[in-house]
């Protein structure tokens, strides 16, 4: 879910097919800088509810992926469903 | 009641320096630069104190108002590079201008104009002030890491300043703060003690990057918001909205979220980079005196930086 979600809105942002990128590419590689980065999380902040602290650690799409299951998690928890 | 704006005026030193020059000195590139923070030039001291410039936009703000040094009741400066840490750069600036009241600093980083703003406000509200200087002068020049591409290339030095009299023309406000020093911090120690255990940490500016742009951009979108909501304004009835000039990304990540027009906010870091706290009343003085200001206009300020610390209110011109 959080996989696609982002494939649709980086292939939105780049002009790309959404099946060209895979968990392993790399923001860098297709031109997307650390801002553009910082954006697309705002997007998926809004789009899931939840916050993610930025730091060095995005560096590719599966980076990112994880950081937002985990934060997903913690709030399923905490909510108890 | 609360104050108008009846005058403005600003001054940057007359060294210039451009992203070229500067890939001379680290390893970056105009193209870096203009592509990722939207900044060509900017000005930097080479012999000026932060006093000198800001006593010279102070300067300008009185012949633009009309207003002579000695009707002055306040002076308030914000800043974060006074040249020394006591007297404030407030009493700097009076003796500079040839001014007698009171004067002081509000600290409150790139927001500092509007908190400034904000507490001329209380004074007017309280009817102790006539005429108010209210003056936001930096030289981030001294506070920066030459050697960090990162930081180095963001920066410029300025001051602008605004005459306020006693009126209706500030209608509206929101300040937030979220405290903390972990994502934007400037420690500029001076001096030990020989009693002190702790090790200092570099004196620089240190910014992490991501979460200022997402935190600046979030600023600009509840602030403005906020203002424009509560003040029942539509996109029509504000002439110029002027952000906090930090990075042209975040206006245009900011102006795109809000679904307002472009052309609604006034940038131009193009030319002086983030000059913290100077960045909004150059800008305000630039509208000003190329005639493109009408009294009864609607303005919206929109300011964010290290606290953190993020401010917006609505003036009347």
């Amino acid at each position: 879910m959080v996989f696609e979600k982002i494939r649709e809105m980086l292939a939105e942002k780049i002009d790309c097919e959404k099946e060209t990128i895979l968990p392993e590419t790399k923001f860098t590689d297709v031109g997307i800088d650390s801002l553009d980065v910082t954006e697309l999380v705002m997007n998926l902040e809004d789009e899931f509810g939840v916050e993610i602290g930025m730091d060095a650690s995005i560096e590719t799409v599966a980076d990112l992926v994880a950081k937002i299951e985990r934060k997903l998690e913690a709030k399923n928890a905490a909510s108890g469903s | 009641m609360s104050f108008y704006i009846a005058g403005t005026g600003s001054y940057v030193p007359e060294k210039v320096l451009t992203n070229d020059e500067l890939a001379k000195m680290v390893d970056t590139s105009d193209e870096w630069i203009t592509q990722r923070v939207g900044v060509k030039e900017r000005r930097v001291c080479t012999t000026e104190t932060t006093g000198d410039i800001a006593c010279r936009a102070a300067e300008r703000a009185l012949q633009n108002a009309g207003v002579a040094p000695d009707e002055l009741d306040l002076i308030i400066a914000a800043t974060i590079s006074a040249d020394m840490a006591s007297p404030s750069l407030g009493c700097i600036i009076e003796r500079g201008i040839g001014a007698s009241c009171m004067a002081f600093d509000v600290s409150a980083a790139c927001s500092g104009f509007i908190f400034a703003l904000d507490v001329a406000a209380g004074y007017f509200a309280r009817g102790m002030v006539k005429t108010a200087l209210v003056v936001g002068a930096e030289r981030m020049s001294r506070l920066i890491d030459w050697n960090d591409r990162s930081t180095c290339v963001i920066f410029g030095d300025g001051a602008g300043a605004a005459i306020l009299r006693a009126g209706d023309g500030y209608i509206d406000s929101t300040f937030t703060v979220r405290g903390g020093d972990d994502v934007i911090r400037i420690p500029n120690f001076a001096g030990t003690s020989p009693f002190y255990k702790v090790e200092t940490p570099p004196p620089y500016i240190y910014m992490n990057g991501q979460e200022t742009f997402k935190f600046a951009v979030n600023a600009i979108v509840s602030d403005v918001s906020r203002i424009m909501e509560k003040n029942n304004l539509t996109a029509s009835d504000v002439s110029y909205i002027i952000p906090h000039q930090a990075n042209s990304r975040i206006v245009e990540l900011a102006q795109r979220r809000l679904g307002l027009p472009p052309e609604l906010f006034y940038v131009n870091i193009e030319r002086y980079g983030n000059t913290s706290a100077a960045s909004i009343p150059i800008a305000l003085d630039e509208l000003n005196r190329s005639g493109r200001l009408s009294r009864g206009d609607k303005i919206i300020l929109s300011a964010f930086g290290g606290g953190l610390a993020n401010a917006a209110c609505l003036i009347i011109w």
